[in-house]
């Protein structure tokens, strides 16, 4: 399936229907997702927003109360759900093999957590399946996924194909085709890697980049590099800023100028460094692939204000 | 007379020191210079152990794919970084299959049912993308570490978990998982036994859903997995005590931004539900106290007011051009102002966590990443300031 992604003429961001939106922790993945999130709904799309380890924080960003497994819609935004595999399979059962046993879920979730313990895949199929299932139902014309962060996310990719292998037989067994054919198709699912111009979180969107090109037939729809500071010099004026930091002649001299250098030396230390990092990056993806770049935000980065800045501004980058 | 506690004092006094927090705020890095701060202050043996699949450590100690082995870095290595241990520094890393792969050849009655285990298609699943058995593991490699006696302190990397704080759950969960009657359930028909009646219903079920291949597979590796039973129950008790006796203290790792901070006040709290002792708040890449002054913000303000003036005599004394001293000059004011308000931020937050956490450690960030032994050295120093 692959060649497709090739042959065909690359499908923005914006037009995809499933999209996992991951990175290292503490990239801001969160953020990044509500804004797509919220950027989607603004153009007038159905979307859900679905966080995938249930902390309530991409709620919190559309200043939401914490919500589970049904849909809640965000006036203006996207409806947000949080996944939670219990659900999923009460859901799945109900939906796909009419099983009987509705008031007996409780045992049966029981011991099917305990297989899912036990056959990796299991459970991670529940969270895939259920987003796939939306996006087949056609009830959203886009899903925008909370998911777990660089170290997890595979195993959320990998899950239908994990089972395949392990499952012979069988009606699950059955439903991982298609899944995978949601999966796997460029112009309909994309992973979007979220970052931040930092060593770190670089070297691990370029780890994450090779493991799904080497363990799944996912499209990585671009990368989002978060937190980027502003130049606050231009490249000649860095010299101006050296001899005068160094030299601090007249008034500049006295000590409550002392933080005041500290903070310049500060902001243009991280800048020069961000752009070493981001250098690295730009080396390391293929040609082609989406790059944005997201302002670090001095004022406080939370709430629906701060998604709605980060929603315009990833509508200014990958529009 | 008490001393005033230190990250020291926690070094000196614990067998035990888990730094956990939320991914992304340097814990690794945080444990490394813990380590480093011990084997340069005491004449011990130190380990740190890392359990980030990340691999992560080697990168800070300037090593290259140590595997799940127990390395020392040797001495003259770190007086070429500066360092002047009076202890011994060693590391490792958990290599989840390997370490897998040990515990099953060490605890299996036999070989024949080692290899049972180690042949079965879920075993590979279970070691390869199981989330939670890192942190199984990763309690049983401190576990084993431990016991062997070799080390006066072992500094723990904690695995990046899903839920902040499953790995300590670990431990009980995987006893839960082998004394359950779910288990029992599975296994029984294929003993043979009466209990082969009452497992139907859920077979039935899951056979539907799963097919009969897998659960086969599932069945056998339980039933092979349950002659160890005892012993893995026996170690997570083990290490349950062990984290929450008097030889074990925590260090809560951050940065003082929102999200970070939200998980660390998730993690004092649970702690202390839990009844674990917190030894300290590690407060991570905070940006330095004077950017925070108020005298900063005020000459910011007057130096973005005042530019043109400025820039003039500086231009004039400097022999610079006065347009770009001035563009400069505005620049850096700006972004005083801009960072003042971050900076204060942080501070608020530090004060508050103050008021949860016995100790908070500020450690500045630093403009080059933590990347190397000499890295850690300055990093320990922070770490080491007695308040």
């Amino acid at each position: 399936m692959r060649w497709r992604a090739e042959a065909m003429p690359v499908s923005s961001i914006l037009d995809r229907r499933l999209l996992f939106v991951t990175g290292k922790g503490g990239t801001g993945k969160t953020t990044i997702a509500a804004g797509l999130a919220w950027l989607l709904a603004s153009m007038g799309k159905r979307v859900l927003a679905c966080e995938v380890d249930a902390k309530g924080d991409l709620a919190a960003t559309f200043e939401a109360h914490k919500v589970g497994f049904e849909p809640v819609q965000v006036p203006g935004g996207p409806s947000v759900m949080s996944m939670d595999t219990e659900a999923s399979l009460r859901e799945y059962l109900k939906l796909q093999l009419r099983i009987p046993i509705i008031g007996r879920i409780g045992p049966l979730a029981a011991a099917f957590d305990f297989v899912a313990t036990a056959a990796p895949g299991v459970r991670e199929i529940l969270t895939v399946g259920k987003l796939c299932y939306e996006v087949r139902e056609r009830t959203y014309d886009a899903i925008v996924v909370d998911a777990a962060a660089t170290g997890h996310v595979i195993g959320h990719l990998t899950a239908p194909q994990a089972i395949n292998d392990l499952v012979k037989v069988g009606l699950i067994r059955s439903q991982t085709d298609w899944m995978l054919d949601i999966l796997n198709d460029a112009a309909t699912t994309g992973v979007v890697v979220v970052t931040t111009p930092e060593e770190m979180p670089v070297l691990e969107t370029i780890e994450l980049l090779a493991e799904i090109d080497d363990k799944t037939q996912v499209d990585v729809a671009g990368i989002v590099v978060n937190r980027t500071l502003p130049e606050l010099f231009g490249v000649r004026d860095e010299g101006v800023f050296a001899e005068i930091a160094a030299a601090r002649p007249g008034a500049l001299a006295e000590t409550r100028f002392d933080g005041v250098f500290d903070a310049a030396r500060h902001a243009t230390a991280r800048r020069r460094l961000a752009a070493v990092h981001v250098g690295v990056l730009r080396d390391a993806i293929p040609e082609g692939m989406p790059l944005g770049f997201q302002p670090y935000l001095f004022t406080r980065a939370e709430g629906l204000r701060a998604t709605r800045q980060v929603a315009a501004s990833l509508g200014a980058e990958f529009a | 007379m008490t001393a005033p506690p230190s990250v020291r004092r926690l070094a000196e006094t614990r067998e035990i020191l888990l730094c956990c927090g939320p991914g992304g705020v340097g814990k690794t890095t945080i444990a490394a210079s813990v380590a480093v701060l011990a084997a340069t202050t005491a004449p011990g043996r130190v380990l740190v152990l890392t359990i980030d699949p990340a691999r992560r450590l080697a990168d800070a100690l300037g090593l290259k794919g140590i595997g799940n082995d127990v390395v020392q870095i040797d001495e003259e290595t770190l007086r070429a970084a500066g360092v002047s241990p009076r202890g011994e520094l060693w590391c490792a890393m958990l290599d989840m299959k390997r370490s897998w792969d040990d515990l099953i050849l060490r605890h299996a009655p036999d070989a024949k049912t080692a290899e049972r285990i180690l042949s079965n298609p879920l075993y590979q699943n279970i070691t390869g993308r199981f989330v939670q058995s890192h942190d199984y593991i990763a309690m049983e490699r401190l576990h084993e570490l431990h016991s062997t006696g070799e080390w006066d302190l072992i500094v723990v990397d904690t695995p990046p978990t899903r839920n902040a704080l499953d790995f300590l759950d670990a431990p009980a969960r995987m006893e839960e998982f082998f004394s359950s009657r779910l288990l029992r359930w599975l296994i029984a028909p294929a003993r043979g036994g009466l209990l082969g009646i009452a497992a139907r219903p859920f077979t039935q079920i899951a056979d539907r859903i799963l097919g009969t291949q897998f659960l086969e597979d599932i069945t056998d590796f339980f039933l092979s997995l349950q002659s160890m039973y005892g012993g893995f129950v026996d170690r997570a008790r083990a290490v349950s005590r062990l984290l929450s006796d008097e030889r074990t203290s925590f260090l809560v790792v951050a940065t003082p931004e929102a999200a970070p901070v939200r998980e660390a006040d998730f993690f004092l709290d649970e702690l202390t539900r839990r009844g674990y002792e917190i030894g300290a708040l590690v407060l991570n890449r905070a940006l330095p106290a004077s950017l925070a002054l108020n005298e900063t913000e005020v000459a910011a303000a007057d130096l973005a007011a005042t530019a043109p003036q400025v820039a003039g005599e500086v231009a004039a004394s400097l022999g610079l051009d006065a347009a770009a001293a001035e563009r400069v000059l505005a620049a850096t004011g700006s972004a005083a102002r801009d960072w003042a308000v971050v900076a204060r931020r942080e501070a608020a937050v530090r004060d508050r966590l103050a008021t949860i956490a016995p100790l908070v450690v500020t450690i500045p960030n630093f403009d080059d990443e933590v990347s190397d032994l000499q890295g850690l050295l300055a990093l320990s120093a922070h770490l080491g300031a007695v308040p």
